[in-house]
C-alpha cells in the first residue's frame, strides 16, 4: 500500500508552548488511521497543520508527494484533503443542502457572468452540484433533511452533515476530528458503519477520537500523541499493550 | 424565488408603474431618490448583507463612479450612459485596490478602516486631486443622459431610468444569490473558517464581493451625476455611508426585498413627514432604536435559499448514489 500522507518532524510552537513536537507518521492509502492521546496532546493542532489552518514551524507534510506546508487551506482541499471540526462548524443558518453544496464549490467553476445570465453551462453545473449534494446527504443518512436548517438538526445529525460536506469535495483523504464526540451508543455504531462506507468509496480516513471502543474497532493503525510528541504507533493491539500508552492513559503504578 | 415574493414584486412594480401619473414633480423626485438609494443599498447589501463585511465607507465608491462620469463627460464629452460601464469598472478597481490590504480584517476593525477610507476619498475630492475634481465646488455642467436620442430630463424620464436600473439590479442580484457565487458569499458570512475548510477561497471572494458591490455603486454614481448635473464632495460624506448601512441593516441584511423596503422607509418617510419639521428626525431616530431592540433581523428578513428548489426536487425524485448511478427506491 502506498503512502498518501507523510508527516515528518512536524513541529508547532505557540509562544513558549510546543503544541506539536517532532511528530512523524504515515497514512497508507485506503486505510483508516486513528490519532489518539490525552487532552492537550496536540492532536487537533496536528490536524490543523495538515489542513493548513496553522503553518508548521518545522518539518514537512506531504500529500501524494506534494508539500503542504505553507499552502492555503482551500488549495489543500482542492488537492483532496477534506476535514470536519471538533466543535462542529456548520453554516448554522443555512439549509443542509446548502451546507453540502459548500463542499462542491471547489469542484465547480461557475462565475459571476454565468450566474447573472444563467447560461446553459452554469445551469447544468448547478443541477449536477445539487444532485451530488442530495446524494451525499443520502449517503450520511440525512436524505430526508435536505431543506432543514443546519441549526435545527440533532447533534449527531450535525456531525454527519459535516461529514457529507467534507465528502462533497471529492476528497482522497478525509480528516475527522472527534466524529463521535457527544454521540450516544447507537449513533456511534452508525458512525462506525459510515466510516467503513467511506473507506469502501476508496477514501482514506484519518481520525481523532476519544471513544476507544470506536478507535479500536475501526482503525487499522493508531498513532498516539502525548505532550505534543509521538509516543507510540502501530496496530490497535500493539498500541493497547504498549507500556508508554498505558502510562499516558492510566498513569504509572506505585511500587 | 418563492411565489409570495414574486407577487410582492409584481404589486410593487404595478404601484410604481402608475405613480408617475398620480404624483407631482416633487413627489416623483423623492421617489427617484429612493430608487438611487435602493441601487446603492442593494450594492452594499452584497458586501454587508451577503458576505458580512462591515463596510461603512460605501459612499466612496459611489463618489468614484460619479466623479468618473462627471470627468469623462465634461472633459471628454462621453455621454453619461456610455460612461456607465467605465464608472463601474473604475469604482470596482478602486475598491479592489484599497480593500486588498485590509480585507482580512474582521467586523469592527474593517468598519473603522472603511470609515477612514470614505473620509480620505471625500477629503481628496475637496483638495482637487490631480486637478480633476474641481475641489469643494465639485464639477458642474454635466450633460443629461440620452437614451436612443431621447434626452432624459424630466422627473418622469429619470423615474423610468432609475427604476429601470433598480429592476435590472433586483433581477440580476436574485440570480446571483442563487448561484455558486452567492452561496460562497453566504458561507463567508456564516463561518469563514469553515468556508475555507470546505474549499472556498475566502480571501478572493471577499475581494470580489467588495469590487462587485463597489462597481455597482459606481454605476449608480454615474446615474446620480447625470441626474444632478452638478456633483460636489459633500454629496458623498460620511452620513451617506451611514444611511446606506442603515438601510441594509434596518431592511434586513441579505434580503433584497428588505433592502428595497428599507430604502423606501429611510429615504421617503422623512420626506413625507416634512410637516413635522424637527420632530421627524427625532421619531426617525427613535424608530431605529426600537427596531434594533425588538427586531434585529430587520423589517423584511426574507431569506431566499441559495439554490433552486426545482433542482433539489428533481434530484430527490431520482436519487443517485454518490458515484452518480441511479438508485432504486
Amino acid at each position: 500500500m502506498s503512502t498518501i500522507l507523510e508527516v515528518r518532524n512536524a513541529t508547532k510552537h505557540f509562544g513558549g508552548l510546543t503544541a506539536v513536537s517532532d511528530v512523524s507518521f504515515d497514512v497508507p492509502e485506503g486505510s483508516i488511521v486513528g490519532l489518539i492521546g490525552p487532552n492537550g496532546a496536540g492532536k487537533t493542532t496536528t490536524f490543523n497543520l495538515i489542513t493548513g489552518n496553522y503553518k508548521a514551524d518545522l518539518g514537512t507534510i506531504r500529500f501524494q508527494g506534494k508539500e503542504l506546508v505553507g499552502m492555503r487551506t482551500h488549495k489543500i482541499v482542492q488537492l483532496g484533503i477534506a476535514r470536519t471540526f471538533q466543535n462542529i462548524r456548520l453554516f448554522q443558518q443555512l439549509t443542509a443542502v446548502e451546507n453540502v453544496l459548500a463542499g462542491r464549490h471547489c469542484r465547480t467553476k461557475g462565475g459571476l457572468l454565468g450566474a447573472m445570465l444563467r447560461t446553459p453551462g452554469a445551469r447544468r453545473e448547478e443541477e449536477a452540484a445539487v444532485e451530488r449534494a442530495i446524494s451525499e446527504l443520502a449517503f450520511v443518512n440525512l436524505g430526508d433533511r435536505s431543506l432543514e436548517l443546519a441549526k435545527n438538526l440533532a447533534y449527531g445529525q450535525q456531525r454527519r452533515l459535516e461529514i457529507a460536506r467534507a465528502l462533497a469535495t471529492d476528497p482522497k483523504l478525509v480528516i475527522l476530528d472527534e466524529p463521535a464526540g457527544g454521540m450516544n451508543e447507537q449513533e456511534t455504531d452508525d458512525l462506525v458503519e459510515l466510516i467503513w462506507k467511506i473507506q469502501e468509496r476508496g477514501v482514506t480516513v484519518l481520525l481523532i477520537e476519544h471513544d476507544m471502543s470506536l478507535v479500536m474497532r475501526v482503525c487499522e493503525q493508531i498513532v498516539v500523541l502525548e505532550y505534543g510528541e509521538r509516543i507510540a504507533a502501530g496496530s490497535p493491539s500493539e498500541v493497547q499493550n504498549d507500556p508508554k500508552v498505558i502510562e499516558a492513559y492510566l498513569g504509572t503504578e506505585e511500587v | 424565488m418563492s411565489r409570495k415574493l414574486l407577487v410582492g414584486y409584481l404589486v410593487a412594480a404595478a404601484i410604481l408603474a402608475v405613480s408617475p401619473f398620480m404624483m407631482d414633480a416633487y413627489e416623483l423626485d423623492v421617489l427617484n431618490s429612493v430608487g438611487l438609494y435602493a441601487l446603492l443599498a442593494l450594492s452594499l447589501n452584497l458586501i454587508l448583507g451577503d458576505a458580512g463585511l462591515f463596510n461603512m465607507g460605501h459612499a466612496a465608491f459611489y463618489a468614484v463612479g460619479a466623479y468618473t462620469a462627471a470627468i469623462l463627460n465634461t472633459r471628454f464629452e462621453i455621454p453619461i450612459l456610455w460612461a456607465l460601464p467605465i464608472c463601474g469598472l473604475a469604482a470596482a478597481l478602486f475598491a479592489a485596490l484599497v480593500a486588498r490590504p485590509v480585507i482580512h480584517l474582521r467586523g469592527d476593525y474593517l468598519l473603522i478602516v472603511t470609515i477612514g477610507m470614505g473620509e480620505i476619498v471625500r477629503i481628496a475630492l475637496v483638495n482637487d486631486v490631480f486637478g480633476l475634481t474641481g475641489g469643494a465646488n465639485g464639477i458642474f455642467g454635466i450633460a443629461r443622459p440620452e437614451i436612443f436620442g431621447h434626452r432624459v430630463k424630466t422627473p418622469v424620464d429619470f423615474f423610468v431610468l432609475i427604476w429601470g436600473a433598480v429592476a435590472v439590479t433586483v433581477f440580476l442580484f436574485h440570480r446571483l444569490e442563487q448561484s455558486r457565487f452567492g452561496r460562497a458569499l453566504n458561507y463567508l458570512r456564516e463561518d469563514p473558517v469553515a468556508a475555507e475548510g470546505s474549499g472556498v477561497n475566502t480571501a478572493r471572494y471577499k475581494l470580489v464581493a467588495f469590487a462587485l458591490g463597489a462597481g455597482w455603486a459606481g454605476m449608480a454614481g454615474a446615474i446620480y451625476a447625470g441626474k444632478m448635473r452638478t456633483i460636489s464632495p459633500e454629496s458623498f460624506n460620511f452620513w451617506e455611508s451611514v444611511v446606506l448601512f442603515l438601510i441594509v441593516i434596518l431592511g434586513g441584511a441579505g434580503s433584497i426585498p428588505g433592502v428595497l423596503l428599507g430604502s423606501f422607509l429611510v429615504v421617503a418617510l422623512p420626506e413625507m413627514f416634512r410637516g413635522f419639521a424637527t420632530a421627524r428626525m427625532l421619531v426617525f431616530g427613535l424608530v431605529m432604536m426600537v427596531m434594533m431592540v425588538v427586531r434585529r433581523e430587520g423589517l423584511l428578513p426574507i431569506r431566499t435559499v441559495r439554490f433552486r428548489t426545482k433542482d433539489v426536487k428533481r434530484a430527490e425524485a431520482a436519487p443517485k448514489d454518490v458515484k452518480g448511478a441511479e438508485v432504486a427506491r
